[in-house]
């Protein structure tokens, strides 16, 4: 195919082409002008055996999921634009099928550990928001006692390894808990999640040739929205015609795509790589093409310039994962416009309390700056360590 | 005590930590069947197999990545860089990630990692290969870096750095390897991370040092006592980060000299902070200013004879001494 075909796919349309044959044949892609996306396919993959497995309420469940990480987003961005916390805000709206699709099928040795846009991978795995707010107010009382902020989320007692700041950094630490669940002789799996960003990044290259080389149960989930903070994924990335997932065939490694907006899609896709994982002890890339509502983070004011009006539009319209998965639910009776409404309040009265929360809570004192540098100094007589250890002469609070 | 080579200390100590725990293993580039481009692993693949020794492509970003993702979930990896001066491909993982997580974690995490490998010049590979980053390691919070000149040492600290929760950078010399000492054979012969050794004792000058100058310290005050009378202590500080100040504190208010030698470079190295350490806490038992001698000021040099210069040589350590005295050489 000519580069120049290459670059009108849109993602959404390239992610209908599959792999090996490991997932059902899907929807042709569909030609069609590059603004206008493909009308979603309600049905797709809603026969999958993990999704046919679903209960009334687990259906429910994944909707008051997605909700919830939308309403805790709305609710940090308003305190965001009030000064209430430093930094960045890389908001996760827009993409929430995909977080909550994946981490409800994991299992006890299933982990999970993703880059900067962290916030709804912690929600999907049980962090509060309470928690998950104070982290990005610089509280005592976040995830991270305020030492990590919005980009740093961690919960391992979750099998929620972060919250990862450098792009394709954490690459090769999700296939190092690959790696030591197979030592450990445990069926489970590790997905890593990146953005399609990341897949330039020389780490990421090397973690799919040790994941092929050495059989590891790593699943790397490929968040496609399509830029790369604000550069398109045409202006960064040679793509395949099956994807940017399809780049693992050059490692070996199966690789599959999904459609972000369908959960039903997202699950089927997801499950079937767990199970390689698990079963096989093999490898996966995984492509799920979505989209984010905002910027990069909120610091980027450009948005609006390197895409149009009418794409974001087209997503928020069409393509909007909570809209599509209320609309499923709707057809099939499990869940009515009044129930949806009631859940969406409850969201936002509990990210309302998640605000308060973080807003009473106390700033860590200044001698904790000094805590969780070192294993061995927050746990004396551990180890055997001697000598000095920090090196100020003196400390601003002495 | 068996007098034996700096290099089987080593693989004595990986022995023994292989046996002691299940979760220890060592990955890096032709460490097992090659037995190690230094040999330093020689037999151990034999004899443990596929799963303790691992041989890994020649992607150090990739596998010292994968080390502290096992980490993390409470492997104890040991990672040997073929030469240290390789982790700067992989310096995101190496340094960015181990030093950080534990913190950005607010301590949910912890990272019992060793990052290992020879760390020197003096052997005619070039500038790229010839890197000492102790330097740039210490300053990293959340990071330990230790850098053994014995047999012994390097038994001890490599022992003690396997059982450290937290990320080591164990430092080793290609020049260093060949060299004997008298080793304890307990199983349970740990060096405390942060706990200099004074290598001898003197009373006109402390020369204060660490891996590969130690020796040329040693051989520097033999010489000072012969021929000039000066008896010079020499401190091996061992472990960088932690740091054992007190014992080179209390060095120096005997002496009321101190010498600093390293074969980093000038501009921030070891002795800067060494230096900066002595004015603050013996300023009023100096005798004379500190003096510092590192390796001189450019990239590693290839031409042999030359190279052999830019290294902190023990004659020049001499005249270094010399000068404290005003003494011409």
């Amino acid at each position: 195919m000519s580069t120049k075909t290459a670059k009108k796919k849109t993602a959404a349309k390239s992610a209908a082409k599959k792999s090996s044959g490991s997932a059902k044949k899907s929807a042709p892609a569909k030609k069609a002008a590059a603004k206008k996306a493909d009308a979603p396919d309600l049905r797709r993959y809603a026969d999958a055996p993990v999704n046919k497995a679903m209960s009334k309420s687990d259906k429910i469940r994944a909707f008051v999921d997605m909700v919830r990480i939308r309403k805790f987003e709305q609710a940090a961005l308003q305190s965001y634009q009030k000064g209430k916390m430093g930094g960045f805000l890389h908001l996760y709206i827009g993409q929430e099928a995909t977080a909550v699709g994946t981490c409800a099928l994991l299992g006890d040795h299933d982990h999970i550990i993703t880059a900067y846009r962290d916030h709804g991978h912690a929600l999907a795995v049980g962090m509060t928001m309470n928690e998950c707010m104070a982290e990005l107010y610089g509280k005592y009382t976040g995830c991270s006692k305020g030492k990590g902020g919005s980009m740093h989320f961690f919960a391992p007692e979750k099998r929620y390894w972060g919250g990862h700041g450098i792009v394709g950094g954490q690459t090769p630490l999700g296939l190092g808990i690959a790696y030591a669940l197979k030592y450990k002789g445990l069926k489970g799996s590790c997905l890593c999640f990146l953005g399609d960003g990341a897949v330039n990044q020389g780490p990421f290259h090397e973690s799919l040739n040790l994941a092929g080389l050495w059989d590891l149960p790593i699943i790397y989930v490929i968040e496609n929205n399509r830029y790369s903070m604000g550069t398109s994924q045409d202006r960064s990335s040679v793509y395949p015609e099956g994807g940017l997932a399809q780049r693992a065939e050059a490692y070996r490694i199966d690789w599959t795509t999904a459609h972000g907006e369908n959960l039903y899609d997202v699950r089927a896709k997801t499950s079937e790589a767990i199970e390689r994982a698990h079963e096989k002890s093999r490898p996966t890339v995984l492509e799920i093409a979505t989209y984010r509502y905002y910027g990069h983070s909120i610091a980027d004011a450009n948005h609006q310039k390197y895409r149009t009006k009418e794409e974001i539009l087209e997503y928020q319209r069409n393509r909007d994962p909570i809209m599509v998965w209320q609309r499923i639910l709707e057809e099939e009776g499990v869940l009515t416009a009044d129930e949806a409404k009631e859940i969406e309040n409850k969201a936002r009265d509990e990210a309302k309390d998640s605000i308060r929360f973080a807003d009473e809570s106390p700033f860590p004192p200044e001698s904790e700056i000094l805590t969780d540098v070192y294993h061995s100094v927050d746990n004396p007589g551990s180890h055997t360590n001697q000598g000095k250890i920090f090196f100020n002469d003196r400390l601003p609070w002495e | 005590m068996a007098l034996i080579t700096y290099r089987q200390a080593l693989k004595d100590a990986f022995s023994e930590e292989i046996e002691r725990d299940e979760n220890v293993f060592i990955m890096g580039e032709e460490v097992a069947q090659y037995n190690g481009a230094y040999k330093v692993t020689e037999g151990l693949w034999d004899k443990y197999g596929d799963k303790r020794l691992v041989d890994a492509p020649i992607s150090e970003a990739g596998f010292i990545g994968l080390g502290i993702g096992a980490a993390m979930m409470g492997l104890r990896p040991v990672i040997e860089m073929m030469f240290f001066s390789f982790v700067y491909v992989a310096w995101d993982q190496a340094v960015n990630n181990a030093s950080s997580l534990r913190y950005m974690s607010g301590g949910l995490m912890n990272v019992p990692l060793v990052i290992r490998g020879p760390a020197n010049g003096g052997t005619n590979v070039g500038a790229t290969h010839s890197h000492t980053p102790e330097n740039l390691v210490a300053n990293f919070p959340g990071l330990k870096c230790v850098v053994p000149a014995t047999a012994a040492d390097a038994k001890g600290l490599m022992k003690s750095s396997i059982r450290d929760n937290d990320p080591v950078f164990f430092m080793e010399s290609t020049l260093l390897y060949g060299e004997e000492s008298e080793v304890p054979e307990d199983p349970d012969f740990l060096i405390p991370l942060g706990k200099a050794d004074v290598k001898r004792e003197g009373t006109d000058l402390s020369i204060i040092a660490h891996g590969r100058s130690v020796l040329m310290a040693l051989a520097a005050a033999k010489e000072l006592k012969k021929k000039h009378n000066i008896d010079a202590e020499v401190v091996d500080l061992r472990s960088i980060r932690p740091l054992d100040e007190e014992t080179i504190i209390k060095s120096v208010k005997k002496t009321n000299r101190a010498l600093l030698v390293e074969e980093n470079k000038p501009y921030c190295g070891i002795g800067s902070q060494v230096s900066h350490l002595i004015q603050r806490r013996a300023f009023d038992y100096l005798d004379a200013p500190v003096h510092r001698l590192s390796a001189v000021d450019a990239p590693a040099i290839y031409s042999p004879p030359l190279e052999k210069v830019q290294l902190p040589e023990a004659k020049v350590i001499v005249r270094e001494a010399l000068d404290m005295f005003n003494i011409k050489a």
